[in-house]
Protein backbone atom coordinates (compact mmCIF):
# COMPACT_ATOMS: atom_id res chain seq x y z
CA UNK A 1 0.00 0.00 0.00
CA UNK A 2 0.96 3.68 -0.72
CA UNK A 3 2.00 5.76 2.07
CA UNK A 4 -0.43 8.88 2.44
CA UNK A 5 1.76 10.18 5.11
CA UNK A 6 5.68 9.67 4.97
CA UNK A 7 7.79 11.32 7.65
CA UNK A 8 11.55 10.85 7.36
CA UNK A 9 14.15 12.08 10.21
CA UNK A 10 11.96 14.49 11.31
CA UNK A 11 13.89 16.42 13.67
CA UNK A 12 11.73 19.63 16.04
CA UNK A 13 12.87 22.03 18.76
CA UNK A 14 11.14 24.78 20.84
CA UNK A 15 13.70 26.89 21.22
CA UNK A 16 16.05 24.39 23.68
CA UNK A 17 13.98 21.47 23.90
CA UNK A 18 14.01 18.99 21.61
CA UNK A 19 10.66 17.32 21.19
CA UNK A 20 11.04 15.32 18.09
CA UNK A 21 14.08 13.39 17.62
CA UNK A 22 14.92 12.18 14.18
CA UNK A 23 11.05 10.55 14.01
CA UNK A 24 10.44 8.03 10.74
CA UNK A 25 6.44 7.71 10.43
CA UNK A 26 4.82 6.59 7.62
CA UNK A 27 0.74 6.18 7.49
CA UNK A 28 -0.72 4.30 4.56
CA UNK A 29 -4.25 4.71 3.30
CA UNK A 30 -7.32 3.69 5.47
CA UNK A 31 -4.72 2.56 7.81
CA UNK A 32 -5.37 3.46 11.36
CA UNK A 33 -2.67 4.40 13.73
CA UNK A 34 -3.08 5.41 17.59
CA UNK A 35 0.02 6.89 18.73
CA UNK A 36 0.25 6.65 22.49
CA UNK A 37 3.01 8.14 25.45
CA UNK A 38 3.00 9.62 28.40
CA UNK A 39 2.79 13.15 28.81
CA UNK A 40 5.89 15.26 27.09
CA UNK A 41 6.54 12.75 25.08
CA UNK A 42 6.40 14.71 21.63
CA UNK A 43 2.85 12.58 20.15
CA UNK A 44 0.86 15.65 19.98
CA UNK A 45 3.54 17.92 18.19
CA UNK A 46 4.07 14.84 16.04
CA UNK A 47 0.25 15.15 14.63
CA UNK A 48 0.56 18.82 14.56
CA UNK A 49 3.28 18.62 12.14
CA UNK A 50 1.54 16.66 9.46
CA UNK A 51 -1.48 19.55 9.44
CA UNK A 52 1.74 22.21 9.96
CA UNK A 53 0.39 23.32 13.11
CA UNK A 54 3.97 23.52 14.15
CA UNK A 55 6.64 23.56 11.40
CA UNK A 56 9.28 20.67 11.80
CA UNK A 57 13.00 22.07 11.29
CA UNK A 58 14.59 19.06 9.59
CA UNK A 59 13.70 16.12 8.00
CA UNK A 60 10.73 15.73 5.35
CA UNK A 61 7.09 15.58 5.55
CA UNK A 62 4.54 14.53 2.46
CA UNK A 63 1.28 14.27 2.67
CA UNK A 64 -0.50 12.74 0.01
CA UNK A 65 2.36 13.42 -2.12
CA UNK A 66 2.69 17.17 -1.06
CA UNK A 67 5.82 18.28 0.60
CA UNK A 68 5.25 20.74 3.86
CA UNK A 69 7.64 23.06 3.65
CA UNK A 70 7.70 27.01 3.22
CA UNK A 71 5.70 26.92 0.62
CA UNK A 72 2.39 28.12 1.85
CA UNK A 73 0.23 27.51 -0.99
CA UNK A 74 0.91 23.71 -0.66
CA UNK A 75 -0.09 24.16 3.13
CA UNK A 76 -3.44 25.41 2.61
CA UNK A 77 -3.77 22.39 0.13
CA UNK A 78 -2.75 20.19 3.13
CA UNK A 79 -4.80 21.85 5.10
CA UNK A 80 -7.98 21.40 2.97
CA UNK A 81 -7.54 17.34 2.82
CA UNK A 82 -6.16 16.76 6.83
CA UNK A 83 -9.41 17.16 9.06
CA UNK A 84 -7.86 17.67 12.61
CA UNK A 85 -9.89 17.57 16.02
CA UNK A 86 -8.55 18.82 19.23
CA UNK A 87 -8.71 17.99 22.85
CA UNK A 88 -10.51 21.46 23.49
CA UNK A 89 -12.72 20.95 20.93
CA UNK A 90 -12.22 24.66 19.54
CA UNK A 91 -15.27 25.01 18.17
CA UNK A 92 -16.02 28.73 17.32
CA UNK A 93 -18.43 30.09 19.89
CA UNK A 94 -19.75 32.98 18.14
CA UNK A 95 -20.75 30.88 15.65
CA UNK A 96 -24.50 27.90 15.45
CA UNK A 97 -23.01 24.65 15.17
CA UNK A 98 -24.14 24.48 11.97
CA UNK A 99 -22.19 28.00 10.97
CA UNK A 100 -19.25 26.18 11.88
CA UNK A 101 -19.98 23.41 9.97
CA UNK A 102 -20.36 25.13 6.99
CA UNK A 103 -17.88 28.40 7.45
CA UNK A 104 -14.60 27.01 5.47
CA UNK A 105 -17.06 25.21 3.53
CA UNK A 106 -18.42 28.23 1.88
CA UNK A 107 -15.28 30.56 2.18
CA UNK A 108 -12.32 28.05 1.19
CA UNK A 109 -14.03 25.32 -0.58
CA UNK A 110 -16.38 28.07 -2.38
CA UNK A 111 -19.35 26.33 -2.13
CA UNK A 112 -23.00 27.67 -1.80
CA UNK A 113 -24.69 28.33 1.28
CA UNK A 114 -27.21 25.77 0.47
CA UNK A 115 -24.94 22.61 -0.81
CA UNK A 116 -22.69 23.51 2.62
CA UNK A 117 -25.90 23.62 4.68
CA UNK A 118 -27.02 20.29 3.05
CA UNK A 119 -23.81 18.67 3.74
CA UNK A 120 -23.21 19.37 7.31
CA UNK A 121 -26.49 18.33 8.25
CA UNK A 122 -25.40 14.96 7.05
CA UNK A 123 -22.31 15.01 9.13
CA UNK A 124 -24.44 16.33 11.54
CA UNK A 125 -27.00 13.51 11.50
CA UNK A 126 -24.21 11.26 11.24
CA UNK A 127 -22.56 12.35 14.67
CA UNK A 128 -26.09 12.65 15.70
CA UNK A 129 -26.69 16.03 16.83
CA UNK A 130 -28.63 17.41 13.84
CA UNK A 131 -31.06 18.56 16.43
CA UNK A 132 -28.42 20.74 18.26
CA UNK A 133 -27.42 22.88 14.73
CA UNK A 134 -28.94 25.81 15.56
CA UNK A 135 -27.79 26.38 19.18
CA UNK A 136 -24.19 27.51 20.05
CA UNK A 137 -21.39 25.72 20.84
CA UNK A 138 -21.61 27.19 24.64
CA UNK A 139 -24.94 25.68 24.90
CA UNK A 140 -23.75 21.59 24.08
CA UNK A 141 -22.15 19.40 26.46
CA UNK A 142 -18.56 18.39 26.23
CA UNK A 143 -19.72 15.06 24.36
CA UNK A 144 -21.79 16.98 21.70
CA UNK A 145 -19.35 19.62 21.05
CA UNK A 146 -16.48 17.29 20.51
CA UNK A 147 -19.10 14.96 18.15
CA UNK A 148 -19.74 18.60 16.46
CA UNK A 149 -16.00 19.08 16.54
CA UNK A 150 -15.72 15.93 14.26
CA UNK A 151 -18.62 17.06 11.86
CA UNK A 152 -16.65 20.26 11.24
CA UNK A 153 -13.66 18.54 10.25
CA UNK A 154 -15.76 16.01 7.99
CA UNK A 155 -17.41 18.76 6.27
CA UNK A 156 -14.43 19.23 4.29
CA UNK A 157 -14.34 16.20 3.18
CA UNK A 158 -10.69 14.99 3.82
CA UNK A 159 -8.93 12.25 3.03
CA UNK A 160 -6.97 12.02 6.79
CA UNK A 161 -8.09 12.82 9.97
CA UNK A 162 -6.52 13.74 12.88
CA UNK A 163 -7.24 13.15 16.62
CA UNK A 164 -5.35 15.02 19.32
CA UNK A 165 -6.47 13.42 23.17
CA UNK A 166 -10.13 13.77 21.60
CA UNK A 167 -11.81 12.08 24.88
CA UNK A 168 -8.94 13.79 27.24
CA UNK A 169 -11.31 16.71 27.84
CA UNK A 170 -14.53 15.02 28.42
CA UNK A 171 -16.59 13.88 31.51
CA UNK A 172 -16.07 9.65 31.69
CA UNK A 173 -20.02 9.57 30.76
CA UNK A 174 -19.39 11.24 27.36
CA UNK A 175 -16.32 9.58 26.32
CA UNK A 176 -18.46 6.33 25.08
CA UNK A 177 -20.39 8.95 22.59
CA UNK A 178 -17.53 10.32 21.17
CA UNK A 179 -15.53 7.02 20.62
CA UNK A 180 -18.57 5.52 19.23
CA UNK A 181 -18.25 8.13 16.20
CA UNK A 182 -14.85 7.50 15.48
CA UNK A 183 -15.28 4.05 15.40
CA UNK A 184 -18.13 4.45 12.84
CA UNK A 185 -15.56 6.53 11.39
CA UNK A 186 -12.93 3.99 11.10
CA UNK A 187 -15.16 1.34 9.78
CA UNK A 188 -15.92 3.52 6.76
CA UNK A 189 -12.69 3.81 5.90
CA UNK A 190 -11.19 6.77 6.71
CA UNK A 191 -7.43 7.24 7.33
CA UNK A 192 -6.98 8.77 11.34
CA UNK A 193 -3.78 8.96 13.57
CA UNK A 194 -5.15 9.12 17.04
CA UNK A 195 -3.30 10.52 19.84
CA UNK A 196 -5.19 8.78 23.05
CA UNK A 197 -4.85 7.23 26.10
CA UNK A 198 -7.92 4.82 25.48
CA UNK A 199 -6.95 1.20 24.73
CA UNK A 200 -10.11 -0.13 24.40
CA UNK A 201 -10.36 2.61 21.22
CA UNK A 202 -6.88 1.19 20.26
CA UNK A 203 -7.86 -2.15 20.53
CA UNK A 204 -10.99 -2.05 18.80
CA UNK A 205 -9.53 0.22 15.74
CA UNK A 206 -6.28 0.49 15.29
CA UNK A 207 -4.46 -1.47 12.52
CA UNK A 208 -0.89 -0.27 14.24
CA UNK A 209 0.24 1.05 17.57
CA UNK A 210 3.61 3.67 18.29
CA UNK A 211 4.41 4.43 21.74
CA UNK A 212 6.01 7.22 22.50
CA UNK A 213 8.68 8.39 24.70
CA UNK A 214 10.38 11.83 24.51
CA UNK A 215 10.68 12.60 21.48
CA UNK A 216 10.84 8.99 20.19
CA UNK A 217 8.98 6.53 18.76
CA UNK A 218 9.89 3.66 21.13
CA UNK A 219 8.16 0.98 19.59
CA UNK A 220 6.09 0.40 16.69
CA UNK A 221 3.52 -2.51 15.94
CA UNK A 222 0.35 -3.88 14.78
CA UNK A 223 -2.34 -3.89 17.10
CA UNK A 224 -2.32 -6.91 18.73
CA UNK A 225 1.59 -7.10 18.70
CA UNK A 226 1.51 -4.33 20.91
CA UNK A 227 -0.24 -5.38 23.65
CA UNK A 228 0.90 -8.52 23.95
CA UNK A 229 3.96 -8.91 23.22
CA UNK A 230 5.76 -5.44 24.25
CA UNK A 231 9.27 -5.52 24.10
CA UNK A 232 10.60 -2.22 25.18
CA UNK A 233 10.93 -2.04 28.81
CA UNK A 234 9.40 1.52 28.55
CA UNK A 235 6.23 0.38 26.63
CA UNK A 236 5.84 -2.76 29.38
CA UNK A 237 5.59 0.44 32.01
CA UNK A 238 3.25 2.41 30.23
CA UNK A 239 0.90 -0.39 29.31
CA UNK A 240 1.04 -1.87 33.12
CA UNK A 241 0.25 1.71 34.39
CA UNK A 242 -2.60 2.17 31.73
CA UNK A 243 -4.61 -1.01 31.33
CA UNK B 1 -42.97 50.70 58.80
CA UNK B 2 -40.59 48.62 56.21
CA UNK B 3 -39.15 51.99 54.58
CA UNK B 4 -38.20 53.17 57.86
CA UNK B 5 -36.58 50.01 58.16
CA UNK B 6 -34.75 50.27 55.29
CA UNK B 7 -33.57 53.72 55.82
CA UNK B 8 -31.94 53.05 58.92
CA UNK B 9 -30.01 50.15 57.49
CA UNK B 10 -29.08 51.57 54.33
CA UNK B 11 -28.62 55.37 55.86
CA UNK B 12 -28.16 54.84 59.46
CA UNK B 13 -26.41 51.03 59.97
CA UNK B 14 -23.32 53.18 62.28
CA UNK B 15 -22.51 56.30 63.83
CA UNK B 16 -20.52 56.72 60.58
CA UNK B 17 -22.71 56.15 58.08
CA UNK B 18 -25.33 58.15 59.75
CA UNK B 19 -22.44 61.13 59.44
CA UNK B 20 -21.92 60.70 56.19
CA UNK B 21 -25.65 60.43 55.11
CA UNK B 22 -26.48 63.52 56.85
CA UNK B 23 -23.45 65.37 55.23
CA UNK B 24 -23.86 63.93 51.67
CA UNK B 25 -27.18 65.51 51.81
CA UNK B 26 -26.61 68.70 53.63
CA UNK B 27 -24.39 69.00 50.03
CA UNK B 28 -26.94 68.33 47.96
CA UNK B 29 -29.14 71.01 49.80
CA UNK B 30 -26.67 73.40 49.19
CA UNK B 31 -25.76 72.99 45.79
CA UNK B 32 -28.82 71.09 43.72
CA UNK B 33 -31.93 73.72 44.61
CA UNK B 34 -29.78 76.23 43.90
CA UNK B 35 -28.68 75.35 40.50
CA UNK B 36 -32.16 74.09 39.72
CA UNK B 37 -33.10 77.73 40.59
CA UNK B 38 -30.20 79.31 38.32
CA UNK B 39 -31.36 76.71 35.52
CA UNK B 40 -35.40 77.07 35.24
CA UNK B 41 -37.10 78.79 38.09
CA UNK B 42 -35.09 82.26 37.83
CA UNK B 43 -34.04 81.97 34.26
CA UNK B 44 -35.25 83.98 31.47
CA UNK B 45 -36.46 81.71 28.47
CA UNK B 46 -38.07 84.85 26.49
CA UNK B 47 -36.68 87.83 24.70
CA UNK B 48 -34.62 89.15 22.08
CA UNK B 49 -31.56 90.45 24.11
CA UNK B 50 -29.08 90.71 27.17
CA UNK B 51 -31.38 93.22 28.67
CA UNK B 52 -34.01 90.83 28.64
CA UNK B 53 -32.22 89.07 31.41
CA UNK B 54 -33.38 90.54 34.79
CA UNK B 55 -34.33 87.70 36.91
CA UNK B 56 -30.46 86.88 37.79
CA UNK B 57 -31.20 83.21 36.32
CA UNK B 58 -29.71 81.79 33.63
CA UNK B 59 -29.98 83.70 30.30
CA UNK B 60 -31.39 81.06 27.74
CA UNK B 61 -32.23 83.77 25.22
CA UNK B 62 -28.06 84.18 24.22
CA UNK B 63 -28.16 80.29 23.36
CA UNK B 64 -31.98 81.02 21.57
CA UNK B 65 -30.75 83.99 19.46
CA UNK B 66 -26.86 82.14 18.90
CA UNK B 67 -28.45 78.72 18.89
CA UNK B 68 -28.34 78.16 14.55
CA UNK B 69 -24.86 79.17 14.83
CA UNK B 70 -23.92 77.46 17.76
CA UNK B 71 -25.86 74.40 15.35
CA UNK B 72 -24.09 74.91 12.01
CA UNK B 73 -21.27 77.52 12.63
CA UNK B 74 -21.00 80.53 10.12
CA UNK B 75 -22.35 78.04 7.49
CA UNK B 76 -24.62 80.54 5.08
CA UNK B 77 -27.99 80.44 6.30
CA UNK B 78 -29.79 79.61 2.84
CA UNK B 79 -27.53 76.49 2.64
CA UNK B 80 -28.29 75.09 5.81
CA UNK B 81 -30.57 72.70 3.96
CA UNK B 82 -28.12 70.75 3.13
CA UNK B 83 -26.67 69.65 6.34
CA UNK B 84 -30.14 69.14 7.56
CA UNK B 85 -30.79 66.68 4.55
CA UNK B 86 -27.86 64.64 5.45
CA UNK B 87 -28.37 64.56 9.13
CA UNK B 88 -32.21 63.75 8.28
CA UNK B 89 -31.22 60.93 5.76
CA UNK B 90 -28.80 59.05 8.70
CA UNK B 91 -31.02 59.83 11.70
CA UNK B 92 -34.02 58.18 9.40
CA UNK B 93 -31.62 55.33 8.46
CA UNK B 94 -30.52 54.41 12.04
CA UNK B 95 -34.50 54.60 13.16
CA UNK B 96 -35.50 52.15 10.62
CA UNK B 97 -32.08 49.83 11.00
CA UNK B 98 -33.20 47.71 13.82
CA UNK B 99 -36.74 47.17 11.59
CA UNK B 100 -34.77 45.59 8.80
CA UNK B 101 -33.87 41.85 7.96
CA UNK B 102 -30.12 41.04 8.44
CA UNK B 103 -29.43 41.24 4.07
CA UNK B 104 -30.92 44.75 4.29
CA UNK B 105 -29.53 46.04 7.32
CA UNK B 106 -25.88 44.71 5.90
CA UNK B 107 -26.65 46.89 2.76
CA UNK B 108 -27.77 49.70 4.79
CA UNK B 109 -24.47 49.51 6.84
CA UNK B 110 -22.49 49.54 3.79
CA UNK B 111 -24.30 52.79 2.60
CA UNK B 112 -23.73 54.54 5.67
CA UNK B 113 -20.03 53.64 5.91
CA UNK B 114 -19.10 54.13 2.79
CA UNK B 115 -21.12 55.92 -0.44
CA UNK B 116 -23.39 57.99 2.27
CA UNK B 117 -20.17 60.42 3.87
CA UNK B 118 -18.77 60.71 0.02
CA UNK B 119 -22.08 61.89 -0.80
CA UNK B 120 -22.42 64.32 2.56
CA UNK B 121 -19.13 65.52 1.98
CA UNK B 122 -19.58 66.74 -1.49
CA UNK B 123 -23.16 68.29 -0.45
CA UNK B 124 -21.54 70.20 2.52
CA UNK B 125 -18.51 71.52 0.66
CA UNK B 126 -20.40 71.91 -2.63
CA UNK B 127 -19.16 73.40 -5.91
CA UNK B 128 -21.14 70.32 -8.39
CA UNK B 129 -24.00 69.90 -8.94
CA UNK B 130 -25.09 73.49 -9.26
CA UNK B 131 -24.76 73.85 -5.46
CA UNK B 132 -22.55 76.89 -4.18
CA UNK B 133 -19.27 76.32 -2.60
CA UNK B 134 -18.94 76.30 0.56
CA UNK B 135 -15.39 76.67 2.20
CA UNK B 136 -14.38 74.56 5.02
CA UNK B 137 -13.71 77.40 7.37
CA UNK B 138 -17.62 78.06 7.53
CA UNK B 139 -18.28 75.06 8.80
CA UNK B 140 -18.32 75.11 12.33
CA UNK B 141 -20.98 74.33 15.58
CA UNK B 142 -21.84 71.04 16.53
CA UNK B 143 -22.10 70.36 12.66
CA UNK B 144 -18.12 70.44 12.63
CA UNK B 145 -18.33 68.21 15.51
CA UNK B 146 -19.87 65.62 13.89
CA UNK B 147 -18.22 65.88 10.76
CA UNK B 148 -14.96 65.24 12.44
CA UNK B 149 -15.94 62.57 14.92
CA UNK B 150 -18.16 60.77 12.53
CA UNK B 151 -15.36 60.69 9.83
CA UNK B 152 -12.32 60.35 12.48
CA UNK B 153 -14.39 57.27 14.16
CA UNK B 154 -14.86 55.14 10.77
CA UNK B 155 -11.46 55.95 9.59
CA UNK B 156 -9.91 54.66 12.95
CA UNK B 157 -11.58 51.85 13.49
CA UNK B 158 -10.51 49.79 10.59
CA UNK B 159 -6.83 51.55 10.78
CA UNK B 160 -6.50 50.62 14.24
CA UNK B 161 -7.70 47.05 13.85
CA UNK B 162 -4.88 46.76 10.93
CA UNK B 163 -2.81 48.33 13.43
CA UNK B 164 -3.26 46.01 16.64
CA UNK B 165 -2.82 42.52 13.71
CA UNK B 166 0.29 44.43 12.36
CA UNK B 167 1.83 44.73 16.05
CA UNK B 168 1.19 40.96 16.22
CA UNK B 169 2.41 40.03 13.10
CA UNK B 170 5.69 37.37 12.15
CA UNK B 171 7.17 39.69 9.41
CA UNK B 172 9.39 42.01 11.30
CA UNK B 173 9.08 44.71 8.85
CA UNK B 174 4.85 45.10 9.67
CA UNK B 175 5.52 44.62 13.43
CA UNK B 176 7.90 47.06 13.83
CA UNK B 177 6.09 49.57 11.58
CA UNK B 178 3.22 49.30 13.67
CA UNK B 179 5.08 49.31 17.09
CA UNK B 180 6.74 52.46 15.92
CA UNK B 181 3.08 54.07 14.63
CA UNK B 182 1.50 53.04 17.62
CA UNK B 183 4.02 54.73 20.21
CA UNK B 184 4.65 57.83 18.38
CA UNK B 185 1.12 58.64 17.76
CA UNK B 186 0.20 57.55 21.76
CA UNK B 187 3.46 59.61 22.66
CA UNK B 188 2.58 63.06 21.29
CA UNK B 189 -0.37 65.31 22.86
CA UNK B 190 -3.58 65.73 20.77
CA UNK B 191 -3.10 69.40 20.92
CA UNK B 192 0.88 69.29 19.12
CA UNK B 193 -0.46 66.93 16.66
CA UNK B 194 -3.41 69.40 15.72
CA UNK B 195 -1.26 72.58 15.42
CA UNK B 196 1.34 71.13 13.68
CA UNK B 197 -1.48 68.95 11.25
CA UNK B 198 -3.06 72.88 10.84
CA UNK B 199 0.22 75.07 10.82
CA UNK B 200 3.40 73.17 10.39
CA UNK B 201 2.34 70.81 7.74
CA UNK B 202 1.17 72.94 4.92
CA UNK B 203 4.92 74.57 5.00
CA UNK B 204 6.46 71.06 4.40
CA UNK B 205 4.25 70.75 1.33
CA UNK B 206 5.29 71.99 -2.08
CA UNK B 207 4.21 75.38 -2.74
CA UNK B 208 1.15 75.42 -4.97
CA UNK B 209 -0.06 72.01 -3.27
CA UNK B 210 -3.20 72.25 -1.43
CA UNK B 211 -4.44 69.90 0.93
CA UNK B 212 -7.64 71.69 3.08
CA UNK B 213 -7.13 72.35 6.30
CA UNK B 214 -10.18 70.24 8.14
CA UNK B 215 -8.96 67.20 5.87
CA UNK B 216 -5.63 67.98 7.49
CA UNK B 217 -7.27 67.66 10.81
CA UNK B 218 -9.61 64.50 10.47
CA UNK B 219 -6.58 62.83 9.24
CA UNK B 220 -4.55 64.20 12.52
CA UNK B 221 -7.11 63.06 14.59
CA UNK B 222 -7.86 59.40 13.03
CA UNK B 223 -4.50 58.61 13.29
CA UNK B 224 -3.90 59.77 16.60
CA UNK B 225 -7.37 57.46 17.93
CA UNK B 226 -5.97 54.61 15.57
CA UNK B 227 -2.94 54.42 17.75
CA UNK B 228 -5.12 53.80 20.96
CA UNK B 229 -7.96 51.92 19.02
CA UNK B 230 -4.87 49.62 18.34
CA UNK B 231 -4.15 48.55 21.54
CA UNK B 232 -7.66 48.42 22.75
CA UNK B 233 -7.91 45.57 19.69
CA UNK B 234 -4.50 44.00 20.68
CA UNK B 235 -6.17 43.58 23.96
CA UNK B 236 -8.93 41.37 22.60
CA UNK B 237 -6.59 39.52 20.23
CA UNK B 238 -4.75 38.68 22.96
CA UNK B 239 -7.56 37.22 24.52
CA UNK B 240 -8.36 35.01 22.03
CA UNK B 241 -7.38 31.64 22.68
CA UNK B 242 -4.52 30.14 20.54
CA UNK B 243 -7.40 26.85 20.08
CA UNK B 244 -9.50 29.31 18.05
CA UNK B 245 -6.15 30.14 15.65
CA UNK B 246 -4.76 26.42 15.44
CA UNK B 247 -9.20 25.26 14.48
CA UNK B 248 -9.29 27.94 11.66
CA UNK B 249 -6.15 27.08 10.16
CA UNK B 250 -7.08 23.65 10.65
CA UNK B 251 -9.94 23.60 8.54
CA UNK B 252 -7.87 25.45 5.57
CA UNK B 253 -8.40 28.81 6.65
CA UNK B 254 -5.37 31.52 6.06
CA UNK B 255 -4.92 34.47 7.54
CA UNK B 256 -7.06 36.89 6.50
CA UNK B 257 -10.52 34.98 6.61
CA UNK B 258 -9.18 33.71 9.86
CA UNK B 259 -9.10 36.91 11.24
CA UNK B 260 -12.22 38.15 9.51
CA UNK B 261 -14.58 35.41 10.35
CA UNK B 262 -13.10 33.75 13.34
CA UNK B 263 -11.03 35.60 15.68
CA UNK B 264 -11.71 39.83 15.74
CA UNK B 265 -15.67 38.84 15.89
CA UNK B 266 -14.06 37.44 19.11
CA UNK B 267 -11.77 40.06 19.72
CA UNK B 268 -14.10 43.01 19.30
CA UNK B 269 -16.54 41.25 21.54
CA UNK B 270 -14.54 41.34 24.40
CA UNK B 271 -13.17 45.02 23.76
CA UNK B 272 -16.57 46.98 23.14
CA UNK B 273 -16.39 48.91 26.41
CA UNK B 274 -12.35 49.76 25.42
CA UNK B 275 -13.97 50.80 22.07
CA UNK B 276 -17.13 52.92 23.11
CA UNK B 277 -14.32 54.63 25.57
CA UNK B 278 -12.08 55.21 22.89
CA UNK B 279 -14.98 56.57 20.64
CA UNK B 280 -16.44 58.99 23.58
CA UNK B 281 -13.20 60.67 24.18
CA UNK B 282 -12.31 61.32 20.55
CA UNK B 283 -15.60 63.08 20.31
CA UNK B 284 -14.52 65.08 23.63
CA UNK B 285 -11.39 65.93 21.90
CA UNK B 286 -12.83 67.14 18.84
CA UNK B 287 -12.59 70.77 21.00
CA UNK B 288 -8.90 71.14 20.52
CA UNK B 289 -9.37 71.84 17.29
CA UNK B 290 -9.48 75.51 18.01
CA UNK B 291 -6.01 75.42 18.07
CA UNK B 292 -5.84 75.63 14.46
CA UNK B 293 -9.18 78.06 13.68
CA UNK B 294 -11.85 75.54 13.37
CA UNK B 295 -14.67 76.70 15.53
CA UNK B 296 -16.59 73.61 16.91
CA UNK B 297 -19.14 74.22 19.47
CA UNK B 298 -17.65 74.98 22.04
CA UNK B 299 -15.25 77.28 19.53
CA UNK B 300 -18.54 79.05 18.57
CA UNK B 301 -19.46 79.65 22.34
CA UNK B 302 -16.02 81.24 22.93
CA UNK B 303 -16.43 83.23 20.20
CA UNK B 304 -20.55 84.23 20.83
CA UNK B 305 -19.35 84.89 24.69
CA UNK B 306 -16.97 87.73 23.71
CA UNK B 307 -19.45 89.38 21.30
CA UNK B 308 -19.89 92.94 22.71
CA UNK B 309 -23.60 92.53 23.17
CA UNK B 310 -23.62 89.54 25.22
CA UNK B 311 -20.15 89.75 27.33
CA UNK B 312 -20.74 87.67 30.74
CA UNK B 313 -22.68 84.90 28.77
CA UNK B 314 -20.07 82.22 29.16
CA UNK B 315 -21.65 80.03 32.12
CA UNK B 316 -24.98 79.87 30.08
CA UNK B 317 -22.40 78.44 27.45
CA UNK B 318 -20.60 76.00 29.00
CA UNK B 319 -23.73 74.23 30.73
CA UNK B 320 -25.09 74.39 27.57
CA UNK B 321 -22.49 72.78 25.49
CA UNK B 322 -21.48 70.51 28.26
CA UNK B 323 -25.57 69.33 28.01
CA UNK B 324 -25.14 68.89 24.56
CA UNK B 325 -21.66 66.43 24.81
CA UNK B 326 -23.10 64.51 27.59
CA UNK B 327 -26.29 63.93 25.70
CA UNK B 328 -24.60 62.34 22.89
CA UNK B 329 -21.59 61.02 25.01
CA UNK B 330 -24.53 59.05 27.21
CA UNK B 331 -26.00 58.10 24.08
CA UNK B 332 -22.67 56.34 22.59
CA UNK B 333 -22.46 54.33 26.06
CA UNK B 334 -25.97 53.41 26.27
CA UNK B 335 -25.28 52.15 22.64
CA UNK B 336 -22.37 49.92 23.35
CA UNK B 337 -24.14 48.67 26.20
CA UNK B 338 -26.96 47.55 24.60
CA UNK B 339 -24.92 46.15 21.81
CA UNK B 340 -22.88 44.07 24.37
CA UNK B 341 -26.27 42.47 26.03
CA UNK B 342 -27.28 41.52 22.05
CA UNK B 343 -23.89 39.50 21.89
CA UNK B 344 -24.26 37.99 25.19
CA UNK B 345 -27.66 36.64 24.34
CA UNK B 346 -26.05 34.85 21.22
CA UNK B 347 -23.97 33.26 23.30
Amino acid sequence: MENIIQLRSVNKWFGEFHVLKDINFSVSEKEKVVICGPSGSGKSTLIRCINRLEEHQKGSIIVDGMTLDENTKNISAIRSEVGMVFQQFNLFPHLSILENCTLAQIWVKKKTKNESEKLAMDYLRKVQIDDQALKFPGQLSGGQQQRAAIARALCMEPKIMLFDEPTSALDPEMIKEVLDVMVDLAKGGMTMCVVTHEMGFAKEVADRVVFMDEGNIVEEKKTSDFFENPENERTKLFLSQIL
Amino acid sequence: MRSLNFIKTRFFSSPIDAFLTLSISYLIYLTIPPFINWVLIDATFYGETKKDCIDGGACWVFIKIWFTKLLYGLYPSEEIWRINFAFAILIISIVIYKYLNQKLKKYLFLFLVIPFPIFSLVLFSGGVFGLSPVDTREWGGLFLTLVISIFAIIFCFPIGILLAMGRRSNLPVIKYFSIGFIEFWRGVPLITVLFMAGVMFPLLLPSGTNLDKLVRVIIAITLFEAAYMAEVVRGGLQAVGRGQYDASKAIGMGYWKSHIFIILPQALKLVIPGIANTFIALFKDTPLVFVVGLLEILGMVNLAKTNPYWLGMATEGYVFVAFVYWIFCFAMSRYSLSIEKKLKITN
